[in-house]
C-alpha cells in the first residue's frame, strides 16, 4: 500500500546507509528483495518440480531420491564440482552478454547467434594455424572468438542505431542466420574435417585447447580454465559498469536515453558499442565451449547457451556477480540433472521445466511475495524496454 | 451534500502522511485544498476516494457518519474524483468512456450506444458541459476530455466533486472555461474540492480555503480577505516574498544571435518559422506563449538536440550550426530542460551522479575512462549544500526527491557551470512555493553575475517576474518582442492568443 506515498515520503522509508552501495550493485530496490526473491523462486519451483514428479506416478521418496541425486551430481563431490563449474562457465559469459544489454536498455536474444560465430571464429583459429606455443596460441583463438561475437553483436548494434530496426526482431533473426550459417561452414572444405561427410570440424590443435587444469587430479576433472576467463569477465563488466565514464553512459542510456541525449551522450555510439562488448562476452563463451569441453565444432554446439544467458541474467538481476551466482546454480541444476536422470530415472528435461518456474517466479515478484505474504516492498523487475524506442 | 472530515489520522511505516486532519466542504461551494508536495494532500484525498481506510477519524456526509470499504462505497456515497491525469481509452468515444463499467446494455450484454450517447447529451445539457458523445477522446484537446472526465462522475451520481490539480495541463482559456463549468456545478448544489498549489486560482475560485502542511491543518483562510502572500507564508511554514526582488538589467554583448532559424517537423512543415532573436549577457529574455508554439523547439534548436533547417545560431559570434549537444554543452550553455523527469535527470540514479550527468567526463571527475567517485562525491556534497537539496543524501536516488528538490538539484547542476548562457524551461513547473522562491533567486543572481538567460515560461506571472525583456511566441513565429516595462499581462495575452499583430 505504499504505492501513493510521495517520493520523500518513500525516501524515509529506507536507511539510506542501506542503500548507495547496494544500491549500485542492483536493480532491485534493496538488497532483500534481490536476494530473498531469487532465492524463494528456487526454493518454489524445486517445489513444483517434485509436484511434478509425484503427479506422473512416482511416490514423495522416489522424489526425494531424485532431489538427493541432483544434489550430489551438483555438489556432491570433486567431480560433480568440476561438472557443474564446466556447465556454468559459459553461462556466466552468455549472462552477462544479456545483462549488459540489459543495462543499457537493450534485449540481447541475439546470445546464442553470438556465441555460435564466436566459437566458430575460434576454432578456425584452434585448428588451422599450427606450431605455435600454447601461450600464443589459445590468447588468440580466445581472442578470434571474442572479434567473432563482437562482429555479430554489431550488426544489430548499428541496425538499431542508424535504422531504429528493434534488437529483439534482428537478434532472432541473426541467431536462425548464425544457425545455418555454422551447418553451411562444417560442410565445407575449410571446417569440416577429412574423410567425414557429416558437418563436424577439425580438431582443435592442443596448443588452443583451454586446460582442464584438475585433470593432474583426475582425468575425468573437465572444469577448464574457461572459468577464469569468465570470472575475469565479470569482474571487468562490474568495472566498466560501475567504475568508468563508459559503463556511466550506458547506465544513462538504459535508464532514461532522452536524459542521457540532453547530456550529450550518444545514444547511438552507446548502442552500437553496448551490442559489440555483447557480442563479444557472447562470443567468448562459444570459444569457450570449443576450446575447453568440445574441441571442435559441430551443428548447434553452443546447445541453447545464448537462451540460458537470457534466463541467467533476469535470475542475477543483470548484477555481474548475480549473474556470476545464477549461472553456477543452472550450471549445478545441469550437472546435477545428468546425475539425476541416471540414478534416479527422472528425465533431465524436469531440470528444464525448474528452470523455467526459477525465471517465472524472478520474472512476477509479486506472485513470490503473494506466496510467501512478503511484507517488503516488491518492485518489478523491468525486462526490456518494450518495442518502441 | 456537506461533508464533515474528523481527526483523520494515517500512518505508514515511519510517516505521519495525515494528522489529525479535519475539513469542511459545504454544499454548493467550493473548497480549496492548498499544500506543498508531501503535504498530505493525495493521502488525504485516497481516503475520501476509499483507496485507504484512515487509521483514526470519521468521513461524515451530510450528518451520517460513512464507513468506506474500497473505492465503490465512496462513489456510491456521493464522491466523484477528477484526477489529474485523465483515465480513459483514447480511441474509444466520449460516451463509451463515460459509460465504461456502468454501461447500458441489451439483453446479452451487448452494448447499447443510442442510450449511452443519450444519457451523455443530458448531462451535458443539464451542466453546460458541451462535448459530442461519438467524438474520438484521441481527437479531443485536454480542456474536453476535462469535461469528460467530469461527466463520467456525475453520471455516477457525484454530489461531492473532488478534483485533484484540474489546472496543471490546461491552457489560459481552458483555465477560465474550466472555471465557469465550476460555477455551473456550484450552482446546482455540487459539493467541490479543488485540490491545488496555485495560490492564485485558490484565491479566484475558491469560497473556503484550508491549508495543509506537514500532513496537518495549519490554517483556514477566506478567500475574500487573505492574499496570495498569507497562504504562501501558510503553506510553507515561513514568510515567503512572491515578488522577484531585482534591479534594472545592465545588458552587455550579445551572447546568444539567432537569425532566421528555422526548425521542420518529420513531415516537411515549418515548427519554427525564421526566428531572429539576440540575449545579451546580464538580460533575463522571457519566452512567453500557450504550450506548443515552438518553444519546446526553440530550446533544443539552441542546444542542438533538433536540427536546424535553415538560418544561423551564433553562440558569442561563434556557429553553432550543425554542432553536437555536447560541444555546445562545452561551449557554454547550460540548460535546465522543460521536463525534469524525462530529461533532467535520471530517476534511478544517485544524486552524485545526476549532479555530474552532463560533465562526468571532465576532469575531475573522472581520468581517462575511470570515474572519480571521491571528486564527484565531494562536488556533490557542496552542491546539495549549496543549493539546499533536500534530503541532503547524495547516495539517495533522483527519484526519491520531490519535485522542487528535483529541480533545486538541476538548477545546482546547470548553474554551478561557468557559462555565458542558460536556458530555463518552465524553471517551477508543478513545484512547490519555496522552491519557486529560491530559483528565481537564482535565476536573478545569476543575470547580475553577467550572464545571459532565457527563460521559457507559460506562466505570465513568472514571466512578468523575471524577465527584462518579452518575446511572445504564436505557431512558430516570434509575435511580440516588448520590454517588460513598457507592456502589461493583457498586452501578452492578446499575442499569445495570436489575436494582435
Amino acid at each position: 500500500m505504499n504505492k501513493n506515498l510521495t517520493a520523500e515520503e518513500k525516501n524515509e522509508l529506507v536507511n539510506p546507509k542501506e542503500r548507495g552501495f547496494t544500491q549500485r550493485l542492483a536493480t532491485a530496490t534493496d538488497w532483500r528483495t534481490a536476494l530473498l526473491i531469487p532465492a524463494l523462486a528456487v526454493l518454489t519451483a524445486l517445489i513444483i518440480g517434485v509436484v511434478i514428479i509425484m503427479v506422473t506416478g512416482s511416490s514423495f521418496s522416489d522424489a526425494m531420491e531424485a532431489y538427493k541425486a541432483l544434489l550430489q551430481g551438483s555438489v556432491g563431490s570433486l567431480r560433480a564440482i568440476s561438472e557443474t563449474l564446466t556447465a556454468a562457465t559459459p553461462l556466466i559469459l552468455s549472462g552477462l552478454s544479456v545483462a549488459l544489454a540489459f543495462r543499457a536498455g537493450l534485449f540481447n536474444i541475439g546470445a546464442e547467434g553470438q556465441a555460435l560465430i564466436g566459437g566458430m571464429f575460434a576454432v578456425w583459429v584452434g585448428f588451422s594455424i599450427t606450431g605455435l606455443p600454447l601461450y600464443i596460441h589459445l590468447p588468440l583463438a580466445v581472442l578470434a572468438g571474442i572479434v567473432g561475437g563482437a562482429i555479430y553483436g554489431f550488426v544489430p548494434g548499428i541496425l538499431k542505431a542508424k535504422t531504429g530496426a528493434h534488437e529483439v526482431i534482428t537478434t532472432i533473426m541473426l541467431n536462425y542466420i548464425a544457425l545455418r550459417l555454422v551447418d553451411y561452414f562444417l560442410k565445407t572444405s575449410i571446417f569440416q574435417r577429412e574423410g567425414r561427410n557429416d558437418p563436424v570440424s577439425k580438431n582443435v590443435e592442443a596448443t588452443a585447447e583451454l586446460p582442464a587444469f584438475l585433470s593432474s587430479v583426475d582425468p575425468a576433472l573437465r572444469v577448464h580454465a574457461g572459468l577464469f576467463v569468465a570470472l575475469a569477465a565479470a569482474f571487468f563488466i562490474y568495472w566498466l559498469l560501475f567504475r568508468t565514464t563508459i559503463g556511466f553512459e550506458f547506465r544513462a542510456v538504459g535508464a532514461n536515453p532522452s536524459a542521457a541525449r540532453y547530456a550529450g551522450i550518444s545514444v547511438t555510439r552507446v548502442y552500437i558499442l553496448v551490442m559489440m562488448i555483447a557480442g563479444a562476452l557472447a562470443g567468448t563463451a562459444g570459444a569457450g565451449q570449443v576450446l575447453g569441453v568440445l574441441g571442435r565444432a559441430t551443428p548447434g554446439f553452443t546447445a541453447d547457451l545464448g537462451f540460458d544467458g537470457i534466463a541467467v541474467a533476469l535470475l542475477g538481476r543483470s548484477n555481474p556477480w548475480g549473474v556470476v551466482a545464477a549461472a553456477i546454480l543452472f550450471g549445478g541444476l545441469r550437472a546435477g540433472g545428468q546425475q539425476m536422470q541416471v540414478s534416479a530415472n527422472v528425465g533431465i528435461d524436469l531440470i528444464a521445466v525448474i528452470q523455467g518456474l526459477i525465471i517465472m517466479f524472478v520474472a512476477a515478484p509479486a506472485l513470490i511475495a503473494a506466496i510467501y505474504r512478503l511484507k517488503t516492498p516488491v518492485a518489478s523487475t523491468q525486462i526490456s524496454k518494450g518495442w518502441a524506442s | 451534500m456537506e461533508l464533515e472530515l474528523r481527526g483523520i489520522t494515517k500512518r505508514f511505516p515511519g510517516v505521519l502522511a495525515n494528522d489529525d486532519v479535519s475539513l469542511t466542504a459545504r454544499s454548493g461551494k467550493v473548497l480549496a485544498l492548498i499544500g506543498e508536495n508531501g503535504a498530505g494532500k493525495s493521502t488525504l484525498m485516497n481516503i475520501l476516494s476509499g483507496i485507504y481506510r484512515p487509521d483514526a477519524g470519521e468521513i461524515i456526509i451530510d450528518g451520517k457518519q460513512q464507513h468506506f470499504a474500497d473505492p465503490g462505497d465512496a462513489i456510491k456515497a456521493g464522491i466523484g474524483m477528477v484526477h489529474q491525469h485523465f483515465m480513459l481509452v483514447p480511441v474509444f468515444t466520449v460516451a463509451e468512456n463515460v459509460v465504461l463499467g456502468v454501461e447500458p446494455t441489451f439483453a446479452g450484454n451487448i452494448l447499447n450506444r443510442k442510450k449511452a450517447n443519450k444519457e451523455v447529451e443530458e448531462i451535458s445539457k443539464k451542466y453546460g458541459l458541451a462535448v459530442d458523445p461519438k467524438a474520438l477522446i484521441e481527437d479531443l484537446p485536454v480542456g474536453l476530455q476535462q469535461r469528460v472526465e467530469i461527466i463520467k462522475v456525475l453520471l455516477r451520481g457525484a454530489k461531492i466533486l473532488v478534483f485533484d490539480e484540474p489546472t496543471a495541463v490546461l491552457t489560459p482559456q481552458e483555465v477560465t472555461e474550466f472555471f465557469g463549468i465550476v460555477h455551473e456545478l456550484k450552482s446546482r448544489g455540487a459539493t467541490i474540492i479543488f485540490i491545488t498549489h496555485k495560490l492564485k486560482e485558490a484565491l479566484a475560485i475558491a469560497d473556503d480555503i484550508t491549508v495543509l502542511r506537514g500532513g496537518k491543518v495549519v490554517g483556514n483562510a477566506d478567500p475574500k480577505t487573505t492574499t496570495q502572500e498569507e497562504l504562501a507564508s501558510l503553506m510553507v511554514g515561513r514568510d515567503i516574498d512572491l515578488t522577484v526582488k531585482k534591479s534594472l538589467a545592465n545588458p552587455g554583448e550579445v551572447v546568444l544571435d539567432m537569425a532566421g532559424v528555422s526548425v521542420m517537423d518529420d513531415y516537411g512543415r515549418p515548427i519554427l518559422d525564421s526566428i531572429d532573436m539576440q540575449v545579451r549577457s546580464g538580460e533575463i529574455v522571457g519566452v512567453a506563449g500557450i504550450q506548443g508554439n515552438g518553444q519546446t523547439e526553440l530550446v533544443e534548436v539552441i542546444t542542438g538536440l533538433i536540427p536546424l533547417a535553415s538560418g544561423a545560431i551564433r553562440l558569442k559570434g561563434q556557429d553553432m550550426a550543425g554542432s553536437s549537444p555536447r560541444d555546445i554543452h562545452k561551449d557554454g550553455v547550460a540548460h535546465v530542460p522543460e521536463d525534469r523527469n524525462h530529461m533532467g535527470m535520471i530517476g534511478s540514479f544517485t544524486l552524485a551522479e545526476n549532479l555530474v550527468l552532463d560533465s562526468y567526463y571532465e576532469k575531475p571527475f573522472s581520468k581517462g575512462i575511470r570515474m572519480q567517485r571521491q571528486a564527484i562525491d565531494e562536488a556533490a556534497r557542496v552542491l546539495v549544500k549549496d543549493y539546499d537539496v533536500r534530503p541532503p543524501h547524495i547516495e539517495n536516488t533522483g527519484g526519491a526527491l520531490s519535485g522542487g528538490n528535483a529541480q533545486k538539484m538541476i538548477v545546482a547542476r546547470e548553474f554551478s557551470r561557468d557559462v555565458p548562457l542558460v536556458l530555463c524551461a518552465q524553471p517551477t513547473r508543478g513545484i512547490d512555493v519555496g522552491s519557486i522562491e529560491y530559483i528565481h533567486e537564482q535565476i536573478v543572481k545569476k543575470r547580475d553575475e553577467g550572464v545571459a538567460i532565457l527563460v521559457v515560461s507559460t506562466e505570465l506571472d513568472e514571466i512578468f517576474a523575471l524577465a527584462d525583456r518579452i518575446v511572445v511566441m504564436f505557431d512558430g513565429r516570434i509575435v511580440a518582442e516588448l520590454n517588460t516595462a513598457d507592456t502589461s499581462p493583457t498586452e501578452v495575452g492578446l499575442y499569445m492568443a495570436g489575436q494582435a499583430a
